[in-house]
């Protein structure tokens, strides 16, 4: 047995068990990546002498412990939009090229403090911004699944990393579908918490109110053990919220474990021009979840049509101001001008990429004197009715079932020059991030092109629990999970 | 809904964004055809509704006590600094 075809889990126990230790775990991940990220491109840093150094602490850290932490010397990646003190920070972009970042966030500080082993830092679209890694000025990710084809995005370095057994689990940050939609289109297990349930102290920020600190892994499983070890308050952020942390309870009884549980399903996330086979499948995967024993109801979310206007006008608006820090003055390369003003223009019109100034760019624009009202203003107030969609819908059901995205993983340059079919591809996750929801990916099928399709769970606010006992019960059913791209 | 290239420089100037002619030319393009489809929002009646600022309304941000702490040093925080003079981040000149 390779050990890098071991999942968390799997790992957890034979860890626990003294079958193996951290440093073989450890090498056997960094072997594969060294063998393979060479056609992948999922990392953009990787650090093989610390995570050896990390995984021979935790194996001493082992020996001294009764109850060792149920991560210890598990290995992880990490996004590169997170700083990790010691390893290089770029978010993909050019304007942070040789950051060495003096601190580390909070959610990856809780997993190093749960022992869990940093390899490196994934690729992702530049600032998240994109669907595909097309975006990353450091070359695009190839999906372990089909190299021409994308592994998603912005994540879609930690989805590929998952998905060619780089690695157990991986950090991702997502702001409109960046967990999700990456995890479907390589066939993992991807998390978008609660907004404000992960601290996002250390994350660059893109897209404030919406931003969430996510988890991928093979199984719902592996990201549970993942989220509830980062999830809670943290002072350093204040958005984050008081709510309590336990671990997630995934024990099922009988053989109908989803008994009570009512799922709903709306229209509005069947529309026309999705692919057949992922509309099927998620067909199928809810049928299998009502032979589980949950309930499935119809329910309508009336202006699902509206969260792409409101997420491309809200998420752009938070960006060009969050992205106002990057002028050349404390990180970053500059480029030198006459006086200061120069020095800031020139260093953001040239470090910057095409979807981090377009999106500063309608940002700026509808934030502008005289267009505030119409555009930010308005979008704002639909944002309230999309919430209030989801809080009507969750009056009469637990969980809401759709598909990820409208298609499987596309073409690398299918897209083009097109920015909107681009932000098409995020459709059916973007109303989660604006409600503040927690959604859950998981694979559930393939297409005849034999590429993953995924399933997409919305929950309650703080429900994440629920969301990923449900995918667990589908998983002990089912094994689409355990598929592995035999390309790489 | 389409945008000038007076727009184009104007949203350029306000973003402090340096673009080539041929860049200013496609993000008119680019940037309109987004605006046309976020225009359909302006059909929706939202007289009576509030906008939706955070997630959890007033309650998303607990504030801590304002009190000084112990934080990063200035030797941390200018080891990324592209120029620095006397512990301080050096900028060319605000006036020429």
């Amino acid at each position: 047995m390779n050990l890098s075809d071991l999942s968390l889990t799997q790992a957890q126990a034979l860890l626990q068990k003294g079958d193996i230790s951290s440093h073989e775990l450890t090498l056997a991940h960094l072997e594969r990546i060294t063998a393979l990220d060479g056609a992948l491109h999922a990392f953009l840093h990787l650090d093989g002498a610390s995570a050896l150094k990390q995984a021979a602490a935790a194996d001493a850290r082992r020996k001294t412990q009764d109850h060792p932490l149920p991560l210890l010397g598990i290995p992880l990646a990490v996004k590169d939009v997170f700083v990790v003190a010691g390893m290089p920070c770029t978010c993909g972009s050019k304007i942070l090229e040789g950051y060495r970042p003096p601190f580390t966030a909070t959610a990856v500080k809780k997993l190093q403090e749960a022992g869990m082993v940093i390899l490196g830092k994934t690729n992702t679209d530049e600032f998240a911004m994109g669907s595909s890694t097309e975006n990353s000025a450091y070359g695009v990710t190839h999906n372990p699944w089909d190299l021409e084809r994308v592994p998603g995005g912005s994540s879609g370095g930690s989805a590929a990393a998952v998905a060619a057994h780089f690695t157990p689990a991986a950090l991702g940050s997502d702001t409109g579908g960046s967990v999700r939609q990456p995890a479907s289109f390589c066939g993992v297990t991807g998390l978008k918490p609660t907004y404000g349930r992960v601290s996002r102290y250390g994350l660059v920020a893109y897209g404030s109110s919406l931003d969430s600190v996510g988890a991928l892994g093979r199984s719902a499983a592996d990201v549970a053990a993942v989220f509830s070890a980062m999830a809670g308050r943290d002072e350093l952020d204040a958005t984050s919220q008081d709510v309590p942390v336990s671990a997630v309870d995934l024990r099922l009884n009988g053989e109908r474990p989803l008994n009570g549980i009512r799922i709903g399903v709306a229209k509005e996330y069947f529309i026309d021009g999705i692919q057949a086979e992922v509309e099927q499948a998620v067909r199928v995967a809810i049928r299998q979840l009502e032979s589980l024993g949950a309930e499935i109801r119809p329910v309508s979310l009336p202006h699902t049509e509206y969260a792409l206007p409101v997420y491309y006008l809200i998420a752009p608006a938070e960006a060009s101001a969050n992205l106002a820090r990057f002028d050349g003055v404390r990180y970053g390369p500059r480029l030198t001008g006459q006086a200061m003003w120069d020095m800031f223009t020139r260093t953001r019109g040239v470090k910057f990429g095409e979807e981090a100034t377009r999106r500063v760019m309608l940002g700026t624009y509808a934030l502008s004197a005289g267009y505030y009202d119409a555009f930010y203003g308005q979008a704002q107030k639909v944002r309230t009715l999309i919430k209030r969609d989801f809080e009507q819908a969750f009056a009469e059901v637990d969980a809401i079932a759709c598909p990820v995205a409208p298609t499987t993983a596309f073409k690398i340059g299918a897209h083009g020059d097109d920015p909107l079919a681009m932000y098409l591809e995020d459709v059916f996750t973007l109303p989660a991030n604006l409600a503040g929801v927690p959604g859950l990916a998981f694979p559930v099928g393939f297409d005849k092109a034999r590429l993953p399709i995924g399933m997409q769970l919305m929950g309650r606010h703080f429900g994440e629990a629920d969301l990923l006992r449900l995918a667990h019960a589908y998983q002990q059913v089912t094994d689409w999970h355990w598929m592995q791209p035999g390309r790489v | 809904m389409s945008l000038t290239l007076q727009e184009v420089e104007h949203i350029a100037r306000l973003a402090r964004l340096e673009l080539s002619d041929e860049q200013k030319a496609r993000y008119r393009e680019q940037l309109s055809a987004i605006l046309e489809h976020v225009a359909q929002l302006q059909k929706l009646d939202t007289a009576s509704i509030p906008p939706m600022l955070t997630v959890f309304g007033g309650e998303d941000s607990h504030l801590r006590l304002d009190q000084a702490r112990p934080g990063l040093s200035a030797t941390d925080l200018l080891q990324n600094a592209p120029e620095q003079e006397k512990g301080q981040f050096k900028i060319p000149p605000v006036f020429e």
